[in-house]
């Protein structure tokens, strides 16, 4: 498959996802104003940061006056899970230089994260798969910059946006990509595991459920998985 | 203090995790055990925030009919297990999802 074939890929798989962020996005925009953040540090922090769930801990905790200190040690936690990500993509990223590895590792996001690991789970011998990852995250760079400055600008006047239940398009396109890629015994384990344990650990703060819960599904599908090491 | 102070410690603290491993990758020698642990985190990863944005509505779980989001999550997942198509899944839950909003609300 040639690169801008590959481009082009990334970024098709990536437009449930966009549609998915950007009511999120626009939220986000809106937050930001009402607690007087000017529109270039609206759009600063969602180009600089660029992590969705991030910059809402941020504009939530400034609402209720949190400190500096108190912000940025909650969302190194909260962004913990990206380190899984990356870890998960080290054979890949291996073979690109390093001007290709800092920018991409800048893009990762739950959505393109997806979209790549669904494709390495589905094509694991694909080549060019950076152009790939480089599709959807530029797509995704682009339309997260988009609503975060139109939630800035008319925020106050799209009511109940949020109220909408676009996330089902990141629920669904998630789905897309996780269910028909398990096969073994051990991926199920994995899955259902995931579920469970992450529907009772909904509420722990910070996100930690959702790594522990990861964890516990790891651990399960590796002690179910009957493959030789 | 300057909102930029917090904007640059944030994205900091946000490119740190997700560059570490890229950065060392090539470079550092893991267990095949630790490899094939990667191997199952999308599935781990992805699959706690399926079931954590469908099974709760606004902070509460609800496992209830009114809980559109749920249902087409779930004949989402039906169809994906039989079909093995991403695009039908993905399709088939949100036509199942617009149409429950269209026609119960």
């Amino acid at each position: 498959m040639s690169n801008k074939q590959q481009f082009i890929d990334g970024v098709v798989a990536t437009i449930p996802l966009v549609i998915a962020a950007f009511p999120f996005g626009v939220v986000f925009g809106a937050m930001a104003q009402t607690i007087d953040l000017t529109a270039l540090q609206t759009v600063g922090m969602s180009a600089l940061v660029f992590a969705g769930s991030s910059q809402f801990i941020a504009v939530t905790l400034l609402a209720s006056a949190a400190s500096f200190p108190v912000i940025v040690f909650t969302i190194f936690i909260v962004n913990l899970r990206h380190m899984l990500y990356s870890a998960n993509l080290i054979t890949r990223a291996k073979k690109w230089p390093h001007y290709w590895r800092v920018p991409l590792a800048f893009w990762m996001t739950d959505e393109t994260f997806a979209a790549v690991s669904g494709k390495l789970l589905r094509q694991p011998e694909t080549s060019g798969l950076r152009w790939f990852y480089f599709g959807s995250a530029i797509f995704m760079y682009s339309f997260w910059q988009l609503s975060s400055l139109t939630g800035f600008l008319l925020g106050q006047k799209l009511p109940g946006l949020a109220d909408w239940g676009l996330e089902i398009a990141m629920i669904v396109a998630f789905i897309g990509i996780v269910v028909p890629v398990l096969k073994a015994r051990a991926d199920w384990a994995c899955a259902i595991t995931a579920v469970v344990i992450g529907i009772v650990s909904y509420d722990w703060p910070h996100q930690s459920g959702l790594l522990f819960s990861a964890a516990v599904a790891i651990a399960v599908g590796l002690l179910v998985d009957r493959r030789q090491l | 203090m300057n909102y930029w102070w917090l904007i640059f410690a944030m994205a900091l603290v946000t490119f740190l995790p997700r560059y570490l491993p890229m950065a060392f990758a090539g470079k550092l020698r893991l267990s095949p055990l630790i490899l094939r642990a990667l191997e199952f985190v999308p599935i781990a990863v992805l699959s706690v925030i399926i079931a954590q944005a469908s099974f709760y509505r606004g902070g509460i779980l609800d496992i209830s009919f009114s809980n559109a989001h749920l249902i087409a999550a779930s004949v989402s997942v039906i169809v994906g297990t039989v079909t093995r198509h991403m695009f039908t899944t993905i399709l088939t839950g949100l036509i199942v999802f617009s149409s429950l909003k269209i026609l119960f609300i």
